[in-house]
């Protein structure tokens, strides 16, 4: 898997270019700043690009920015944003960009090396991957709102990872369910939610994304 | 909308010449105090009718505020109160320069103020006596009959006379409004405190405010310090005792030691989570990059009420009033939520090439006060810093409408680099 790295500090540059090549990823190229990264993701044509929002010159949201213009131009380019907070206003520009093959991850997720590398597997393969903090903060308002109120407690369980992105496999791992379990609980969700279930994973997530950011 | 305001300012001429009026006659009853003064009747008189000219003068500078936008800085009240004996309060009120002006100005307002408030009037009546009235009883006035320049005696004479009061009625309108705004910039000179008794006021309000931003900054460092030690500092030395206990075991029970190591990983993910809170609390990230309306945006998606927001900023404001806006917006929105048990929320930022203008409306309950509330004062005291004002609209009931302002400069867009 081709990957392009976007990262301004040194440590964590090295740092990930180690994990994502011990886990069998060609880093064609890593870069730090925003101009040199839009270039990067254009010409080297990578199959997911791993980019920090904040990077010089202005050492604002030049990463965001150039993930989604990049995305613009290409449209469905693997991109996943790595970031040292989350904002739901972020994470709806980047959902906003093109339907899947995106992710947006607090940086400290990397220190699971499994997970976060199972992460780019996803958003290179199209997938939409959100930060369990951006999922809780939206299911606590969801909650506040009333919109929840009638799933049970397991269910919540198994939205909250749906919303993160993770497959019914990987869910019913998580939980210690069967898988014919979690997919239970998904008919029941979506019955009492009234979202149209979806047997595409990506479908999935961002129907219940949609109906999260109500 | 124009002609409106041309409408309302000939009304506003006809009250101000009224008022000119009455000035006048509480001045000479001032002035007839003081003449009494000698024979010792003065000092009955002297203080209700300097007390009633003051509000008429204080009426005068909230109505040039109102009508032209000519801000006129008051004096300041008379001192004593009624315990004082008639002679001292006397004594107080010839001893304040205001007094003087005041009574400067009721002599004055009736020749200068009157008279240039009467000149659109003139024009109008004259019109009008033009246009309704000249038409249908020239017949009857035989020879001499004048309008104007116009000597009127037949038909056509007639129709220029009307034709010249429409002008006249047309240029009593068009005028009203200048001649208010002049009448307006006339009061100031006369009834604005001297320019050394502003700056006084002033140095003493950027004394306070200063003394507060100060106070707030100490205690903020103090908070941060304080969080920092409790915080991250705490769980960094607890990482390295644990990693301590790891290194002390791997040999002996390497299962222990795993333990451990995943205790060093869950209190790593704490410390960083701690210095998140901490600096979203100093800097929110979303504010520093991309400014107030996004920042407020932000806000709102977290917020579990509906909250509507209308951005009006065509670029960035200065850093201290972006933090010091949105800390104001997230507490009027939590006030919202909390107190007034609000479900929709709409807010508008806006700037007028001069000021900040962030208006907070709520569905809620209504009735906050500032004077109850210890977070509305805060937030009051806060905006006091940049000369910010909170106005608050809170009828028993709802809707709640909180508007602060805050004078600044809005900078050009920064461009994108990419």
């Amino acid at each position: 898997m081709r990957v392009v790295l976007a990262e301004d500090l040194f440590l964590l540059r090295d740092g990930l270019t180690r994990t994502l090549r011990e886990h069998g990823c060609e880093v064609v190229a890593s870069v730090d700043n925003g101009p040199s990264l839009l270039r990067a993701l254009l010409q080297d044509e990578p199959d997911v690009a791993v980019v920090d929002v904040r990077l010089p010159p202005t050492y604002t949201d030049e990463g965001l920015r150039a993930a989604i213009e990049a995305r613009r131009r290409r449209p469905g380019l693997p991109i996943l944003v790595l970031s040292q907070y989350v904002d739901q206003l972020y994470a709806n520009e980047l959902l906003a960009a093109g339907d899947g093959a995106v992710g947006y991850l607090l940086k400290d997720r990397v220190t699971n090396t499994e997970q976060f590398v199972d992460a780019v597997r996803r958003v290179a393969a199209g997938g939409t991957v959100m930060d369990p903090q951006v999922i809780a903060k939206l299911l606590s308002r969801s909650q506040a709102r009333g919109m929840i109120g009638s799933l049970t407690p397991r269910e919540l369980d198994v939205l909250e990872m749906m919303a993160e992105g993770r497959s019914n496999v990987a869910i019913a791992a998580a939980l210690h369910f069967s898988e014919s379990a979690v997919a239970k609980h998904t008919a029941s969700i979506f019955g009492k939610l009234r979202i149209t279930p979806s047997t595409d994973d990506n479908r999935r997530v961002l129907a219940v994304l949609a109906y999260l950011k109500r | 909308m124009r002609a409106k305001g041309a409408l309302a300012a000939v009304g506003r001429c006809q009250l101000a010449g009224l008022l000119a009026v009455a000035v006048s006659a509480v001045g000479s009853l001032v002035v007839l105090a003081l003449l009494l003064l000698p024979v010792g009747a003065g000092f009955r008189l002297l203080v209700p009718a300097a007390t009633a000219l003051r509000r008429l003068s204080d009426r005068s500078r909230a109505r040039a505020a109102r009508w032209t936008g000519v801000r006129i800085s008051a004096p300041e009240p008379f001192a004593g109160d009624p315990s004082w004996s008639r002679r001292r309060r006397a004594g107080a009120i010839l001893a304040d320069e205001g007094f003087w002006r005041d009574l400067a100005w009721a002599w004055l307002e009736p020749w200068a103020g009157g008279v240039l408030v009467a000149i659109p009037l003139m024009f109008l009546w004259y019109g009008a006596f033009g246009t309704l009235v000249q038409p249908f009883v020239w017949r009857y006035l035989g020879d001499g009959n004048w309008y104007a320049f116009v000597p009127v005696h037949s038909t056509p004479t007639m129709l220029a006379a009307l034709a010249l009061g429409v002008g006249f009625l047309v240029a009593g309108v068009v005028m009203a409004p200048r001649i208010l705004s002049l009448h307006g910039r006339w009061t100031r000179l006369l009834l604005s405190v001297p320019r050394r008794t502003e700056l006084t006021r002033r140095i003493a309000h950027l004394t306070d405010t200063r003394a507060q931003a100060l106070d707030v900054q100490a205690a903020e460092l103090r908070r941060i310090e304080r969080d920092l030690h409790d915080g991250a500092q705490a769980r960094l030395v607890a990482l390295g005792m644990t990693l301590d206990s790891a290194t002390r075991v791997l040999d002996s029970d390497p299962a222990a030691a795993r333990r451990l190591l995943a205790e060093v990983g869950e209190t790593t993910a704490r410390a960083l989570e701690d210095l998140r809170t901490l600096v979203h609390g100093i800097n929110p990230p979303v504010l520093a990059d991309r400014g107030l309306g996004d920042a407020v945006r932000s806000l709102a998606l977290d917020s579990f009420l509906d909250v509507h927001v209308d951005v009006r900023l065509a670029g960035r404001l200065p850093a201290p009033v972006e933090s010091a806006a949105y800390f104001a917006v997230g507490e009027t929105l939590a006030n919202a939520a909390k107190h007034a048990g609000a479900r929709e929320v709409g807010i508008v930022l806006d700037h007028d090439g001069r000021t900040l203008r962030v208006s907070v409306t709520d569905d809620g309950r209504g009735g906050a006060d500032p004077a109850k509330g210890t977070g509305l004062r805060g937030l009051q005291r806060r905006l006091e810093t940049f000369d910010g004002v909170l106005t608050l609209h809170s009828p028993p009931g709802g809707p709640t409408t909180a508007i602060m302002e805050i004078p600044c400069v809005l900078s050009s867009p920064k461009t994108s680099s990419c």
